[in-house]
């Protein structure tokens, strides 16, 4: 499967991406700095990854969201191309308007970084397939800015529609209905603050996040 | 022409770093603060004739999130 990750001055999540793809999919993606204007053709996924693109000025992914290349990403997005952020690229894809809402600053106010329990919410979507509805996983977030937050009728509708994927097992962050992680009307855009590309090996104390790039790599291809 | 920006945080959305301000003051030991938000100023020179058409756009597109925040343009 041919990929790409997207390289904002800032990411520092984008190499253990880039390394947790190639070990399922077998290709190495390619990287895309966030000046390009055009993506490679024939992209199976777009992964924005976490970090501190523009060292979070204004707001968290606020000044991502209006690179070049982002607007290369909504375009593909909207043509249906699967798109994964996580943490950072959660707040991206939120600044796009691709995905709902907004993550601010945690509840505690504090840093967390830790493993946090993970709830499979919708196992239909083409990025939970590999997993079982309900069933607990051991992820790691580490954000500052994670406390999803959005108006009473949007969040009916995310459950409604089951757009949410994840939600916290635990109190994290605060997010409104412990969100963690939703997908777009469409199903091929997926935003969440826990970091499944560090559960990939055994050597990471864990592979809970392994499946989830597994089912996409079964779904896409 | 000089604009002052000011963006806040919209009724209804909670303000963790309001809520430690408040109790800060209350432990420095100054009683009846009630609520207290935290917001943004943001400066901005433009050309003299900049249209409110414009700055509005400014605003929406980039400036403030309005999923969270409200903005308030002042012209000096």
């Amino acid at each position: 499967m041919k990929s790409a990750v997207i390289v904002f001055p800032g990411s520092n999540c984008d190499r253990d991406l880039a390394v947790a793809i190639e070990s399922v999919t077998g290709t190495k993606p390619h990287m895309v700095w966030h000046g390009e204007s055009e993506l490679p053709d024939g992209l199976g996924l777009i992964a924005l990854p976490g970090g501190f693109s523009y060292g979070d000025y204004l707001r968290c992914g606020a000044i991502a969201a209006r690179s070049p290349v982002v607007k290369a990403v909504v375009a593909a997005a909207e043509r249906g191309t699967p798109v994964i952020g996580i943490c950072n690229g959660f707040q991206v894809l939120t600044e796009t308007g691709l995905l709902p809402g907004a993550l601010m600053r945690n509840e505690g106010l504090n840093f967390v970084c830790r493993d946090v329990a993970l709830t499979v919410d919708n196992s239909q979507t083409i990025f939970t397939s590999r997993y079982a509805a309900g069933e607990t996983l051991s992820v790691p977030v580490a954000h500052h800015d994670g406390n999803y937050f959005a108006d009473r009728e949007t969040l009916d509708r995310l459950e409604g529609e089951g757009r949410v994927a994840f939600r916290y097992g635990e109190e994290v962050n605060g997010s409104a209905r412990q969100i963690a992680g939703i997908v777009n009307a469409g199903g091929n855009v997926l935003g969440m603050m826990p970091h499944p590309e560090r559960k990939i090996e055994s050597a990471h104390g864990g592979t809970d996040g392994r499946r989830l790039f597994e089912g996409l790599l079964e779904a896409v291809s | 022409m000089k604009l002052r920006i000011v963006v806040t945080l919209k009724n209804g959305v909670l303000d963790p770093q309001g809520k430690a301000i408040e109790h800060a003051l209350a432990s420095l030991g100054f009683s009846g603060v009630g609520e207290a938000r935290v917001g943004k100023l943001i400066e901005l020179d433009v050309a003299d004739g900049t249209s409110d058409a414009d700055i509005d756009a400014m605003c929406q597109k980039l400036l403030a999130n309005t999923v969270i925040e409200n903005y308030r343009v002042e012209k000096q």
